[in-house]
């Protein structure tokens, strides 16, 4: 099975292919669905709540984020050295590495791997950034059946679908939902709304593919320079299954998992598992050094390791916006996002939703696609104040918005998409704004005539009045009052 | 934490833009305020506006120019006691970030170390006690997402409201997600913002409180503006208005 082109909102509106540049139809989509704004509200709430459990302690919170924020940081500060000894140490560990600057080249190169085994069949752990090169679909042109193990993505795939979160792939679909997308994939599947019933159902199917297929694909947490080390997050057992079984191992990772020693795993896991799940730890955590060696029962004969940049040099290079890259993706940002929270992961029309997303994806895709997700932001602050690493994901907001709408000055490398934002009618109101505001006459001018029209302000304000009054000024301002008084004067 | 100095004798206000042309009353209120703690409050009248409306919409040279200018209308080393977390949270917070690396950067953080949220001010530089005079009443306060997460400043309103000893305060469901102001962001996404400010009534209102207040007037603004569209009887009123009454102000 491949994953199609067509995707849906859960109400059945169908917007073909789901794109940023869509960003404003989807999201009204999805806000009209009130089955999908209720999985979602309901799950992100359970999220919410677990890792507000697993961080009680505000002591530990605190330490736990300042310290997984200075390790990814100076992993950061020195990622083309720490990249070049992962790269040395996996090639001595006997694990194959490849670099691919886009998507094209990563395709190309797990393609090459899979035309000289000769293989059909790969199964798949859980890989965001196999979405990001969309694998799924460019193997399935070369005849090459991609089946996703672990158990969202499993039913995500059977729908033709996408994931809606990075950790939950399926989280827009309650047990219902998913009875039914089995009863309409599955053969001999009795409709069932027990969860442990759809999880026996989903593993079982699964069971013989582990051993039928030809290459195990992983996506990477940590890959740790000092070893050589490939570190898996997961909890389904689906990974270690994916990475074991087949005889040829494919790990696929952004250039920026890198970390430089083996002690910064277990602060960054323990940060990524609370964040992500409330989970203190999770059930499988896997460490992949070599491939098989002399004399071992099991593992794979081959290790590969493939190193996608896609846009993150981007944000490498400037200073404020390499902070984007700590991001150890633990979904956290968008289980407290209220925006998220309402429209779900599909509106966003890009791989990576929510928060995150809309930091990461302007590197990826450019702005000219991704401007109205940048703006789509209230600002908030709920994703900062509980990302682990401590992503500013507003002030990444407000630099992005303002390379959308100005074109690179000297102070910035000029990023993909730079100033696609620009609107003549706008700057010019911007403009007049600051001038105003910078000359109080005039402003307090404009504020007198808005309060002698007050009762003239139009009941009808665009965007503002279709769910609220109209705003009326006072009958005089602060301003004149405190005039009138002769007593606050000082200028 | 924050750091918080003695109680001074002197002390900028700056209203907001938003006080100044819709709420002029809670300008005046919380002068009242300050000055029932022995302060001398100056109102410098060049004031106009902190320049967040270019800042949040991507025009930081526009935002910029703003800032500048009405960083120069407060040259004395007096605290500058802001009436919004939010326009506290640009002045106290994101001007620094405008200015970094710029050859004035340190006079602007000596700046921006000046700006004080009101209730913090009231709170933790002036320890202000309160004696509550009013009836009882059934209250729920809204906190915008600048006075909670830039300025931290959530709790010294909620303090404030609690030593109103006929006050009962209200909690509403989702009490710390955003009302879907948010500026611009409720212009340019309307349906978004629309469904974040109907879930905001809803919880406000199934409180049942009486009166609703807000140390915020760009989440006033919205709030009130889709409670009257709803036509809700409930109205939020700025949390000086509401602490003045309380205490047989004026």
């Amino acid at each position: 099975m491949s994953q199609s082109d067509s995707n849906s909102l859960n109400n059945g509106v169908h917007i073909q292919p789901l794109a940023p540049e869509h960003f404003h139809q989807q999201a009204k989509a999805a806000l009209a669905d009130p089955q999908l704004r209720q999985n979602f509200r309901g799950a992100m709430d359970y999220l919410k709540d677990k890792r507000k459990l697993a961080f009680s302690d505000v002591a530990e919170e605190k330490h736990i984020r300042n310290l997984s924020e200075a390790i990814r940081q100076r992993c950061l500060s020195k990622l083309p050295d720490l990249l070049e000894q992962l790269e040395s140490n996996c090639i001595n560990n006997g694990i194959q590495v490849h670099w691919a600057e886009d998507a094209i080249q990563a395709n190309q190169i797990i393609a090459d791997i899979a035309q000289r085994h000769n293989a059909k069949e790969i199964i798949k752990g859980k890989s965001m950034v196999s979405e990001e090169i969309e694998l799924n679909h460019e193997m399935a042109k070369l005849g090459i059946n991609c089946l996703e193990s672990d158990m969202g993505e499993y039913i995500v795939q059977l729908d033709g679908d996408k994931p809606s979160h990075i950790i939950m792939p399926a989280i827009h679909k309650n047990k219902q939902e998913v009875s039914d997308t089995f009863a309409a994939h599955l053969d001999n599947f009795t409709p069932t709304i027990d969860v442990d019933e759809l999880i026996q159902t989903g593993r079982s199917r699964l069971r013989q593919k582990f051993q039928d297929a030809d290459i195990g694909l992983s996506g990477v947490n940590f890959a740790v320079a000092e070893t050589g080390t490939l570190c898996l997050v997961e909890n389904e057992g689906n990974g270690r299954m994916c990475t074991t079984v087949p005889d040829v191992h494919i790990a696929i990772t952004g250039i920026e998992k890198v970390v430089e020693f083996l002690t910064d795993v277990p602060p960054l896991y323990s940060a990524l598992t609370r964040s992500a799940t409330g989970q203190a730890i999770t059930t499988y955590f896997n460490m992949i050094t070599s491939p098989r060696r002399e004399g071992e029962l099991d593992g794979p004969q081959e290790v590969h390791l493939v190193l996608l940049d896609n846009g993150r040099t981007q944000a490498f290079q400037d200073e404020e916006m390499r902070k984007t890259l700590q991001c150890i993706r633990c979904g956290a940002c968008m289980n407290h996002c209220p925006v998220y929270t309402r429209i779900g992961g599909h509106a966003y029309g890009t791989v990576y939703p929510g928060p995150i997303g809309k930091i990461i994806s302007p590197h990826m895709m450019g702005l000219e696609k991704t401007k109205d997700l940048v703006t789509a932001s209230s600002l908030c602050g709920a994703c900062g104040e509980v990302c682990p690493v401590k992503i500013p994901i507003p002030e990444m907001l407000q630099r992005l918005r303002n390379e959308a709408k100005n074109p690179a000055t000297a102070a910035h490398p000029e990023i993909k998409g730079q100033a696609s934002a620009a609107s003549k009618t706008e700057m010019l109101a911007m403009k007049s704004f600051a001038y105003a505001a910078t000359h109080p006459a005039i402003y307090h001018l404009g504020s007198w005539s808005a309060t002698k029209v007050r009762g003239l302000i139009p009941s009808k304000l665009g965007a503002w009045t279709q769910c609220r009054s109209a705003p009326k000024p006072a009958s005089k301002t602060l301003h004149q009052l405190l005039k009138a008084s002769h007593k606050k004067d000082q200028s | 934490m924050r750091i918080y100095p003695a109680k001074p004798s002197k002390v900028y206000f700056y209203a907001t833009c938003l006080v100044d042309m819709f709420d002029p009353q809670a300008g005046l209120d919380a002068i009242t305020l300050l000055e029932q703690q022995g302060i001398e409050v100056i109102f410098v009248e060049k004031q106009t506006c902190c320049g967040q409306p270019a800042y949040s919409s991507g025009y930081d040279k526009q935002a910029k120019q703003v800032a500048q200018s009405q960083i120069d209308l407060f040259p004395e080393n007096w605290p500058v006691v802001v009436l919004s977390g939010s326009c506290g949270g640009m002045m106290h917070h994101h001007y620094r970030r405008l200015f970094k690396g710029d050859s004035n950067q340190a006079m602007v953080d000596t700046f921006c170390d000046r700006v004080f949220e009101l209730t913090e001010f009231l709170v933790n530089v002036c320890r202000a006690s309160l004696i509550d005079q009013g009836d009882k009443s059934v209250v729920v306060m809204h906190t915008s997402c600048a006075a909670r997460r830039e300025m931290n400043v959530h709790l010294t309103a909620t303090q404030l409201l609690e030593q109103l000893d006929n006050v009962e305060i209200r909690e509403q469901a989702y009490e710390s997600e955003c009302c879907g102001f948010g500026g611009t962001f409720a212009v340019r996404h309307p349906d978004i913002s629309q469904s974040m400010v109907e879930d905001k009534t809803q919880h406000l209102c199934a409180t049942e409180a009486t009166e609703l207040v807000s140390a915020d007037w760009g989440c006033l603004l919205n709030i009130n503006g889709a409670l009257e569209y709803q036509n809700k009887a409930l109205r939020g009123v700025h949390l000086a208005s509401f602490l003045l009454a309380r205490t047989g102000g004026q």
